[in-house]
């Protein structure tokens, strides 16, 4: 556990993108989002433009292509899924190279692909240009309630520990040869998990009695307010508002 | 089953999203009464737990190897309000850091991965372990089949939503069998694991399951050579304690008999009563797809047989059905007699406390 500090797809920068406040970025990906799947499948063009818009920002954001490309392979299940659908989907049908494929499937299969492709990448990009922290402060500037940021602050910051609790267990396994290879091990795993369970609670527990201990009192203190001026919102407004006019665009051509 | 982008409509995301904050509005205040100012800090620990777990692969068998979901686990530990939280911010955050599953869709991943499986696990648990005689196997028992139930639960919930607010018009019957088959194996490697960590749990920290908070023995002290009992610490668990023992046994009866009845009715006659293509199966017929169907069916697509398997898995789909339609039912009732209880008995007995009367 090097990096305690940033997950695993943030990737350290100093370009504009990075230092946008986090709420405006939230904001801006969740709008960008919305335009996205609320555009016709028809206009395939249009997606062709929204996935310009989005080449602009990862240039601006100095992220290189192989990095944002090599993150879009967490949808590898969804292509297996879209690929599927022509075969099953009903309505009318037309032969392609021999196979019989429903239309209705393939605009299905291309409107999943482009618009989760899509969203997948902004996500993405979001990701790699904010930090965890910030993540959090804006998601609480947005107004998300405060216990749930609270929740997610801590599993955040537990995750690891968490997490390497688990490895710790595994490493204590395997040392006494123990190897999940089927069904007769689940009960090992199921142990495991039930010990990792009263760790964390137990855990839970004395971060609780520290935090008292600190004077909690049911709210963390906001130390550092983010704020966006009229720029900085204008500046990352920019991509939902152009997503905006190709989405017009879209359903009047 | 995270949702991506697209895959849903907006209006019905839109909904979903709407259904997702209420729950979650109604789940903070709750997991406040269970777990006071504890919430953030022990809600936040054990969602990383969920988190870590979703990352603990089970080998199934050759090769492959599946994960757990971790809905009912986290109703069954920790209770159904902190569940929902803990499950609903792994998948936010699943959504936000590692683009697993759409922004947009987080509403419909929120409803049928936190919601459903939770409400559904925790309504079954609650009532098999009502009805089962009191121990520590059938905590395990009453996880295991919660765990079976909360995952096939969520895949017809999903099912429903892709049907109002699909964006292709895939045959509902073909989703449907598709999404459940795969979903009751999902549901078993679950169960298993699920009922075996409830069983590790208890084992060794009975205190700290939620759901078996009944199997807690009174403090006792002996003192001169008899038994006194001792002065209850805090109020939370002596309340839950303190109930009239007539009352439990009848009212369990009353548990077994209708819960008994209605799986039996619901599982077993459906299964045998109709041998006609189900009503999901019907919607897409008078839809008037299904003409076209019947001809393609019949030609030369690789999925040519599908006819036959709807036939055949119509009825234990049926049955299927039937079973989380009662365990629907049960929640809706369990929802109604929890708030007239609630009015009855006042607002400083928390209702975790009175569902243990």
């Amino acid at each position: 556990m090097g990096a305690g500090h940033a997950h695993r797809l943030y990737r350290h920068g100093h370009s504009p993108v990075h230092g946008l406040p986090p709420h405006t970025k939230l904001a801006a990906v969740l709008a960008f989002v919305v335009v996205v799947v609320s555009t016709p499948r028809e206009a395939m063009w249009a997606f062709g433009l929204y996935a310009v818009l989005l080449g602009l920002v990862a240039r601006h954001a100095r992220v290189p292509a192989g990095f944002l490309l090599k993150r879009l392979l967490i949808e590898v299940p969804f292509v297996a899924f879209a690929v599927l659908m022509p075969f099953v989907a009903e309505g009318e049908r037309v032969d392609v190279l021999g196979l019989s494929l429903s239309v209705n499937g393939l605009w299905g299969a291309w409107n999943v692909l482009a618009k989760g492709t899509l969203g997948v990448a902004a996500s993405v990009l979001l990701a790699s240009t904010t930090e965890l922290r910030e993540l959090l402060l804006g998601l609480q500037r947005l107004r998300l309630p405060p216990l749930l940021v609270q929740i997610a602050s801590f599993m955040i910051r537990y995750g690891d520990v968490i997490t390497d609790e688990m490895r710790r267990m595994r490493v204590a396994r395997e040392s006494r040869g123990f190897e999940a290879r089927g069904l007769r091990h689940w009960g090992v795993l199921a142990k495991s998990a039930g010990a990792l369970f009263i760790r964390s609670y137990e855990r839970g527990e004395r971060v609780h009695l520290a935090m008292i201990s600190r004077g909690y009192a049911g709210s963390v203190p906001v130390i550092d307010e983010v704020t966006a001026s009229r720029a900085q919102w204008s500046y990352a407004l920019a991509l939902p508002f152009a997503a905006l006019l190709v989405c017009v665009l879209g359903w009047s051509l | 089953m995270h949702v991506p982008d697209g895959f849903i409509n907006a209006p019905t995301s839109a909904v979903t999203g709407v259904v997702a904050a209420g729950a979650i509005a109604v789940s903070l205040r709750g997991a406040r009464r269970e777990l006071d100012d504890r919430t953030a800090p022990l809600a936040g620990l054990v969602a990383a737990f969920i988190f870590a777990v979703q990352m603990l692969n089970f080998p199934v068998a050759a090769g492959t190897s599946g994960h757990l979901l971790g809905g009912a686990l986290a109703a069954i530990l920790v209770g159904p309000y902190t569940g929902v939280l803990c499950v609903s911010v792994v998948l936010l955050m699943q959504g936000i850091l590692f683009a697993d599953g759409g922004l947009t869709a987080l509403g419909v991943n929120i409803t049928d991965m936190a919601i459903v499986t939770t409400v559904v696990s925790y309504a079954v648990f609650r009532g098999l372990v009502k009805v089962l005689p009191r121990g520590r196997r059938s905590i395990t028992v009453a996880s295991f089949v919660a765990a079976v139930l909360s995952v096939p639960a969520a895949a017809v919930a999903f099912t429903l939503i892709y049907w109002i607010g699909g964006t292709t018009d895939v045959a509902i019957g073909k989703v449907a069998t598709a999404m459940i088959g795969v979903h009751v194996l999902i549901g078993i490697g679950e169960a298993v694991i699920t009922a075996l960590t409830v069983g590790a749990v208890v084992a060794v920290r009975p205190d700290l399951v939620h759901g078996a908070r009944d199997l807690r023995q009174k403090l006792r002290l002996r003192v001169h050579g008899e038994l006194v009992d001792a002065p209850a610490a805090d109020g939370t668990p002596a309340g839950a304690r303190t109930a009239p023992v007539a009352a439990r046994t009848s009212r369990r009866t009353l548990w077994v008999t209708g819960l008994v009845t209605s799986l039996v009715l619901a599982g077993f006659v459906s299964f045998y009563a109709s041998a006609n293509p189900d009503g999901l199966e019907k919607v897409a017929a008078d839809k008037g797809i299904d003409k076209k169907t019947e001809e393609h069916a019949s030609s030369d697509s690789p999925l040519a047989d599908y006819g036959v398997k709807d036939v055949t898995n119509a009825r234990l789909s049926g049955g299927l059905a039937g079973v989380i339609g009662v365990g629907t039912t049960v929640v809706a009732g369990s929802a109604v007699f929890w708030a007239v209880r609630r009015r009855r008995t006042g607002d400083d007995v928390s209702p975790t406390a009175v569902e243990n009367v």
